[in-house]
């Protein structure tokens, strides 16, 4: 498969000066790439409860980075933070900074339609909407006012090669998305996303729902696709942090137990709790 | 022992649910039976035929239904312009603008808006509307279809939004999330996933608030005038297929042909508000979500 997916949206990608600065969080990932993502002392709560604990968090640009952890530790919190889904729960509140390239994401004058056209989501279950297939990958480069049918069959075929999905579909493109199996519309929807031309990609666990064979391409999908975005994928299954990821960060009951290189943490874990999470003590 | 009473509770849930059957089947029985004079006397055609409604006439009488199914269509039409944009939009507004609060105030509001007898509605017609219209439309009098139509589609209001809420409320979240997640606003959403992905539901609401417009009789005959002449424009008095069963029922003599030319009347109101509600039924229980 030929992949071609560029960024031309993306003005950092020439960036030589770190955008914002390794003071305080000591976490900055040893790549020398500047953050593209930076949290600090993050606190967040669901009214009263308190789901995540001073976290400090830095991302490089491109890559994939993997947050492990047993349920309800709190990854799936964090990652819908960078996006800013929890603002659609009633009581969600946040303390502390996240950068995306040095500016708070949370500061008031900041337009969320515009940070969520920058950071893609993917979800746990594939979600594509009961539509066909192209109406699927255009609805995001649509409702940003792209109406022309050239670019958008453009944008749709540059997406779909993208999610690795263009050689099963592009004879049946004006079918029902909802007609695809599991693992071909997990790949729609990030062709989706794609499709709105994100610089980074958040994933919530997006192989827990399908087979290991769709499973494995999704995996290639996101190697191949790191070059190029941002990847921060949230995940289960430690085998698939340690095959894909470049960083891994540990989340226990709310807290960002430990983050480095994935070699490093799978095979000299720092933090006791790591060592026992990841040599199946417990979770 | 209480095999005995699972047979017992068995057999009346049963006649129960027959009963409802044998009802239906009466009416439709009683309105066939009672039509069937006029049919073998005339034949379906004099109903359907351009000319007038007026079996009492002595020489030539007249018995076409065209001119009250125009009123009737027109009544009904007029009332899904006001009624389904309001419905959809307030559907919308409750299952995914409002906060809890705001639904917990307006939820009662439509229960209490679907309570309100048409007889009120019919006066509030009479002397709210009816002078507002005249002054707007500079016309002599208000009582007419327009009247009629407005009415009507405040009486299917509550229908459509709460059978629309539900269609709108079952749209699985995960579809919300995709579009918001792409950037999309919370407008953009409702209107380019949630209401699509609704789209069957929405229908049969709509439908059903037809079927309850059509079947309107009160508060059309108080407020539509009740001409028997071919309206031209909504701002002409008409009478609906409804109102005029009530108005004539009352004055005819028992068993004479008038009398069963009424239950005609009855029987193509019956058959219309049946074909709406079948096809409601059929939108309702089309699988959703796999239209392209």
């Amino acid at each position: 498969m030929n992949i071609t997916l560029t960024n031309p949206h993306n003005p950092f990608e020439q960036r030589t000066a770190p955008a914002g600065g390794a003071a305080g969080a000591g976490l900055l990932p040893a790549n020398g790439k500047p953050g593209k993502v930076k949290v600090e002392d993050l606190n967040f709560y669901y009214g009263a409860k308190q789901a995540l604990f001073k976290i400090n968090l830095e991302v490089a640009q491109n890559g994939v980075t993997a947050l492990i952890g047993p349920s309800g530790c709190g990854k799936t919190t964090f990652l819908r933070v960078l996006n800013r889904m929890n603002d659609l729960i009633p009581g969600a509140r946040l303390e502390g900074r996240v950068l995306l390239d040095g500016r708070d994401i949370y500061e008031s004058s900041r337009d969320v339609v515009e940070l969520r056209k920058r950071v893609g989501m993917v979800f746990q279950q594939p979600n594509p909407f009961p539509k066909s297939i192209y109406d699927n990958v255009a609805y995001g480069p649509r409702i940003h006012g792209t109406r022309e049918k050239r670019s958008l069959d453009e944008i749709v075929e540059r997406s779909l090669k993208g999610g690795a999905l263009w050689e099963e579909v592009k004879d049946r493109l004006g079918e029902p998305a909802l007609s695809l199996s599991g693992g071909q519309q997990q790949r729609l929807c990030i062709a989706r996303v794609l499709a709105v031309q994100p610089e980074i990609l958040l994933m919530d666990e997006p192989t827990s729902a399908i087979d290991p064979i769709a499973t494995q391409r999704i995996e290639d999908l996101i190697r191949t696709l790191c070059h190029d975005y941002t990847i921060i994928i949230v995940t289960h299954n430690m085998q698939q942090a340690a095959r894909i990821s470049d960083w891994t960060g540990f989340f226990l009951q709310g807290e960002l137990v430990e983050f480095g290189k994935t070699a490093r943490i799978f095979t000299k874990p720092l933090d006791r709790r790591t060592e026992d999470y990841i040599t199946g003590r417990f979770g | 022992m209480h095999s005995c009473v699972e047979k017992v509770m068995h057999t009346v849930f049963w006649i129960s649910g027959l009963a409802i059957i044998l009802f239906l089947g009466g009416i439709l029985f009683s309105l066939l039976a009672n039509s069937f004079p006029a049919l073998r006397e005339l034949g379906l055609a004099p109903f359907f035929t351009t000319g007038t409604w007026n079996p009492g006439a002595y020489g030539e009488p007249g018995y076409s239904l065209i001119n009250m199914i125009k009123g009737t269509f027109m009544v009904t039409a007029g009332a899904l312009v006001v009624a389904v944009p309001l419905g959809i939009a307030a559907a919308a507004y409750l299952s995914e603008v409002a906060g809890p609060r705001e639904r917990e105030l307006f939820k009662p509001v439509v229960e209490v808006l679907a309570g309100i007898p048409s007889v009120v509605l019919g006066f509030i017609g009479l002397v709210v509307l009816a002078p507002l219209i005249a002054r707007v439309f500079k016309l002599s009098s208000g009582i007419n279809a327009l009247n009629g139509a407005i009415l009507v589609g405040i009486m299917a209001l509550p229908t459509i939004i709460t059978l629309a809420e539900d269609a709108i409320t079952a749209v699985p979240r995960e579809y919300r999330h995709a579009s918001l997640a792409l950037g999309a606003t919370r407008w953009q959403t409702i209107w380019k996933v949630t209401v699509p992905a609704a789209f069957s539901g929405l229908m049969a609401a709509v439908m059903l608030g037809m079927g309850r417009a059509i079947g309107e009789t009160m508060t059309v005959l108080m407020v539509t005038g009740n001409m028997l002449a071919a309206p031209a424009s909504f701002l002409d008095s008409v009478r609906t297929l409804s109102a005029n069963i009530a108005i004539e029922i009352g004055d005819v003599a028992f068993h004479s042909l008038h009398f069963h030319a009424l239950f005609v009347v009855g029987l193509v109101l019956f058959a219309i508000t049946f074909a709406v509600n079948l096809l409601a039924d059929i939108l309702i229980h089309r699988k959703p979500g796999v239209r392209t």
